[in-house]
Order: structure tokens, then sequence, then C-alpha cells
């Protein structure tokens, strides 16, 4: 029994977007937020109004990441408050849009969920991506979704770093969630890809749904991957790549790594090795968005957070 | 039996023995003194980029050969600055003879300006000064292994090149695959050559590199010049059977009457089955609402392609081949040589980026 002294009374998160295709070639998102748009049924919960948005609807169009600059990183503060002008980078300008439509960010009117629906080329399996480690409501959704798509896993991606944290899309919301489900070539939309995220994205829904009927989620534990530091491939002096993810790394996303154990290969077959300290457990392995964002993987390490009780606070 | 019709344009002389039989006869050709690896042709198929860009480092360091000469071409520099497959149009499908001949103006989209360098470097197309072997490299994202990708089931050159990789690499899938086009027709890099194939591999996502698809590619390169200065210093290749895979048909994913998008995907039971054999009735795609839409055809047919990203523009899910068995001659080369014709660099790109531009239009050099 909960002592009603460490349950956390939150407000009901009435306004829920789902957003995709905030890289243009990310086909998951882009064909689930499209047919919900045609048909939002599946979406539909009590108590919620969910809304389907295409983020960079140009990229979508020419089937690329991005027009002028990754929409995922442009949602700083310097962009959202910068003078509207013509010149501005497209995903510039539709930052400060999707900020109005569903922020300020940082203010009482911002929706209060947004996932963000994305792919990967690395093989992550379905990961959620968790911007702060004190948001309990998210720390509770994360825990309820896991456990619900159980004996198949979601794991927790923790991004909360001062220096490798970005602005996303989503964190013009109150309770930003990433979704990312890989492996899927940039560009292809494979079927059991596109169904684990529609399944993962329906057991989200539920939560809020029950969430605003007065539930209390119990204090939870949940296990995160907590990022540690970006690695890049090794370069030549005039930045080539001169390397490639090693096989034994290949396709072994959240696996332990130990020091001592191969990371990349030469193109002449000689290994580099981590040099690191400890164990750590590398994700985002050979993610090709992120060759020319000097990163062949990152590093994470284990970490177990504490979820309070949460529960609708009353009106 | 019947001969085929295009044999004639592959410049082989007959040298008939008694027995009638296709496997006995053997097939003498002048050497394969010129070869071209190319890469880069699509700009996000990093196998065939970086696998160029180390030959031209190690280049440089190389003296001469009397067996064989190969230039190494990065086909699409602009594609490859930009990661992209192409910057205007396919460069992959601006080799016809009607592409490659049309009048260049400065609206000619870049990658038809690009085919007809490649044509004057390589060619031109259909002429005995035309690099002997083109071999172009690509990746998809299909599971496809490692394929050959020709015009020609009658190639004895690229048939047997084809069946020593299959024979040398055990890693690996080696297939072959036919397009059955004329030579006028045949639109990609490797039509250009007197002999020329692609050399496709996958799976390998785009704009990414792939350790083991890599080790492949640079494998199946080295296998192919290997058996070039063995058929070079006078080799006989046995003939012998192979089997190929004869493509048929494209099929075209399920679009929604409305709003003409898709409406399926190709259903999990066929995704990276590539080249098993798909029967009426077996599942083809997936609806988004749950359906599974089957094979209708009537003829088993082999499905290959399945899911590469780049033809989701054009509609297409997957490609269908009926697989034959085919006869090959032995063939060997023949003594006198060729005079090998001199090539020099071309002048350097707009971008004014020399590195590119060696990558672009490289020297013949001895290997």
């Amino acid at each position: 029994m909960t002592s009603s002294a460490s349950v956390s009374f939150l407000n009901e998160a009435r306004r829920v977007a789902i957003f995709g295709g905030t890289h243009g070639n990310e086909m998951s998102g882009i064909t689930l937020v499209n047919m919900w748009i045609k048909n939002g049924d599946e979406i539909q919960r009590n108590g919620v109004e969910t809304k389907p948005f295409i983020t960079n609807p140009r990229a979508v169009e020419k089937c690329t990441r991005y027009v002028d600059t990754d929409l995922n990183r442009a949602f700083t503060t310097e962009n959202l408050s910068a003078p509207s002008k013509e010149d501005l980078p497209y995903e510039v300008k539709r930052a400060q849009q999707i900020n109005l439509l569903f922020g300020p960010k940082g203010s009482p009117n911002a929706y209060d969920v947004i996932f963000d629906l994305h792919n990967t080329t690395s093989n992550m399996g379905c990961t959620l991506i968790l911007e702060s480690s004190s948001d309990h409501f998210n720390l509770q959704m994360m825990h309820y979704i896991k456990e619900a798509i159980a004996p198949d896993c979601c794991r927790v991606l923790l991004t909360e770093h001062p220096l490798l944290k970005y602005s996303t899309s989503r964190s013009v919301a109150k309770h930003p969630i990433g979704l990312e489900v890989g492996p899927q070539p940039h560009g292809v939309l494979r079927s059991n890809i596109f169904e684990a995220m529609r399944l993962v994205v329906k057991h989200a829904l539920d939560f809020i749904e029950l969430f605003n009927q007065g539930l209390e989620f119990r204090p939870c534990t949940l296990d995160v991957f907590r990022v540690s530091e970006k690695m890049d491939y090794p370069r030549d002096t005039n930045g080539n790549i001169i390397a490639m993810v090693h096989p034994h790394l290949q396709d072994c996303d959240w696996e332990p790594l130990n020091p001592g154990e191969p990371i990349f290969q030469m193109f002449d077959g000689t290994s580099i090795c981590y040099e690191g300290v400890g164990t750590v457990y590398p994700t985002f392995i050979n993610e090709a968005a992120y060759y020319e964002k000097q990163q062949a993987f990152v590093t994470t390490r284990r970490e177990t957070l504490a979820a309070r009780a949460i529960k609708k606070a009353h009106d | 039996m019947a001969l085929p019709k295009s044999e004639s344009q592959y410049a082989g002389h007959e040298v008939t023995s008694a027995a009638s039989w296709m496997e006995r006869r053997e097939v003498v050709f002048p050497t394969v003194s010129r070869v071209a690896v190319c890469g880069g042709t699509h700009g996000n198929e990093l196998s065939g980029v970086y696998l160029v860009r180390e030959r031209l480092k190690k280049k440089k360091l190389t003296e001469e050969d009397d067996l064989v000469s190969v230039v190494t071409v990065m086909s699409n520099p602009r594609a490859v600055q930009q990661c992209r497959r192409y910057t205007e149009t396919d460069l992959n499908r601006c080799f016809t003879r009607a592409t490659l001949s049309c009048t260049v103006t400065d609206k000619t989209p870049y990658e038809i300006v690009r085919s007809q360098e490649l044509n004057a470097l390589l060619g031109p197309k259909g002429s005995p000064d035309a690099a002997d072997l083109v071999c172009d490299l690509h990746n998809t994202t299909a599971n496809m292994g490692l394929c050959f990708i020709a015009y020609s089931d009658c190639d004895w050159i690229c048939l047997h090149i084809f069946r020593y990789l299959q024979r040398q690499m055990s890693n690996i899938p080696v297939r072959f695959i036919h397009f059955d086009l004329p030579l006028n027709e045949a639109y990609s890099l490797d039509s250009v050559g007197r002999h020329g194939f692609a050399m496709e591999i996958g799976p390998q996502a785009h704009g990414l590199v792939r350790s083991n698809i890599l080790s492949a590619m640079q494998d199946g390169v080295q296998h192919m010049l290997d058996w070039v200065r063995l058929f070079n210093s006078g080799t006989q290749f046995e003939g012998g059977t192979v089997e190929i895979y004869t493509m048929v048909k494209n099929v075209h994913y399920p679009r929604d009457p409305e709003t003409c998008g898709l409406s399926a995907a190709v259903h999990p039971h066929l995704q990276d089955r590539d080249f098993c054999l798909l029967r009426p009735g077996d599942p083809l795609f997936k609806t988004f609402s749950g359906e599974t839409v089957n094979y209708k055809g009537t003829e088993p047919l082999y499905p290959f392609f399945i899911n590469e990203c780049a033809y989701y523009e054009k509609g297409v899910a997957l490609s269908l081949a009926r697989r034959r068995s085919i006869a090959i001659p032995s063939i060997r080369s023949e003594r006198d040589r060729k005079p090998r014709r001199c090539m020099t660099a071309e002048e350097t790109e707009e971008e004014d980026e020399t590195e590119e531009s060696e990558e672009a239009n490289g020297l013949w050099n001895g290997e």
C-alpha cells in the first residue's frame, strides 16, 4: 500500500501528439502517421485527444532525412526565438511552426505528450528514448510498455547528458518520448518493424488512457541505458573514414563491450580495440545518418531508475 | 542446338571439335587486357565507393603489368559527395544509345553529361575501342548475396568469371541474373564495355558500410582480376553448366485507390527470401490493415530485389525470374594481343576537387 505522501499527483495527459516524418526517410512513422491521419480510430482513447502529425513534409516528399538541416536538432532556444526571416533554413522555420502548434516549449500550454517515431539502420530493436530521469510520468509509461510487450524486449535509452543531449522535435512537449525501431534501411518499409512500432504506440496510448481515468501506478524501477560517450570512426588527416565497424561489433547493440575487444576494422583487416574503462553497452552501431555527425556508435552504462507512484490530480 | 543470335557481338571465334555439344566447344577470345572497376555509380552504395577509394590510394605505388590494365573509376562523384543515389537523374539508366548520343546543353542533367564522359573514357559503347570488361559495383538493401547482373546469357567471358567466383567464394551465395535486353536498349554502365556486368551485393542499407559486405566485394573484385590474369596467360577454362536467373517481370506495390500511396508492405514471409521459389498462392504483401495479398501468377518464379529501397519511387516491390541451366563452352584467349590504347586523364570537375577528379577519371594503369 502506498502512503499518499510518496505519490506524485500529475495533471491529466489530455493532449497527445504522434510525430512521424521528423526524418523524411524513416518510413515506419511516416506510414503510421499518414494512416492515422486518414483514419484515426486505432489511436482514439477515452479522455485523450491524439493528433497524428507529419513534422517534416518536404523531407518526406523527397524521401530524404532533411532538406536544409536536421529537424531533430533544430529545437534549440536560439532557433525557436530567432526572428522569422525568409532565409532561415526550412527546418528552422518548421521548428518555429511546430513550437507554436504544440508548444511553446517550456510553457503550461504545451502539449502533454509527444511521441516521435523514428527508424534506425542499427540493430536496436524497439528502443524508447527518455530525455529526463526525473520525468516520473515517462518512467511509469516506459515501465508499463516494457511489461506489456514482454517477452519481447523494449529498451530505454536515457539521453540526459550535458554534451550529448540534443534539441528534439518532441522536446516541445511536457513529456517527450522518442521511439526508435530498427534495423531498417532508410527509405524502406519492413512489415515486422512497422508492426512493432504500431504495437508500442498502442500500449503507450493505453497507459495514458488508464492514467487519465485515475489509475494509480505504484512505485517501480526502470532499467535504462544512460548515454556515456560518442565514438567516431577512425579518420585520416583529411577527415576521410579509414575503418569500418568491426564484424564482431556490427549488430551487437546493447551487448556488453569490454576494454580490449574489437570495435573497428581497417580496410587492410587490422582491428582497433576499445580502450575505455569498464564494461559499456554500445548502441546506435553503424547508423547511416550518423556518418556525417562523426558517430560510429555511442557507449552507454546501465542504471536503474526509481519511478515514484503517480496518479492523476483531481481538478 | 541453335546458336543464340546475339553471340556474334562477343567477338569470340569458334574452334569446332567433332562433338556438337556446347560444352565441348572451345571458343577463343582476344585477351581481356583492359578492365574497368567502377564504384559510386549510385552515390550512396558505399561498398563500391570505399573500394574504389582504397584502390585509388594504393594504385600510386603499383607498377605496370603486362597481363592486364585496370582503370578504377568513381562514376558519380557529385552523388558520392552528397551520399545520394543521384543528383538529378539515375546515372545507371543513362547508357542507352539514345541518351549517349543526345546533344548536351547547359540544361542537360548532370548524370547525362557524366554518362557521355564515361562513355568516352570506357567506350565508346559498341565499338572495338571500348574497355574489354566493365565491372560496376553496387549494393542493394535486398538479401541477395553477390549477384552478377548482365544483359546476355551467352557472354562466355562473364559467365566464366561468374562460375569462377562461385567456386572460389564460400562465404556468400553467388548468382547470375540475366536481363534480356538488346545492346541498344541496355541502359547501365556495364553495357559500355565489350563485356560487362554489375556486381551487386546485399543486404546493406544505403549510406553505410558493413564490413562483411565490403569484404565480399573486395574478394569478388580480386577473384575477377585473378581470373582475367589466368585467362590472359592462356589458361583454358573448361565448359560446363551454370544456373542463371532470367528476369521475367516486376511486381508492384498495391496502392490506396484514393491517396495513391502504398497500402501494404512486403509480407514478413517473403522479406529477405530472395531466390527462394515463390509459388502461386504464396504471400506477397501484408496490408496495413493486416490482410495478406498472395501471388496470383500461375508460374512459380524466383523473387529478387525484394524490398530494394531505390525501387520505391518506381513502385516496384520485387522482381521475378525464371531459373535456367545453360551450357557454356570452354574458352581460352588468343596468343596474339591487341595493341593497348593509351588513355589520358580528363579535365578536372567543376567542383575543383582534384581528389575527386582523380577518382573520377583514373589513368589506365597496370595492376
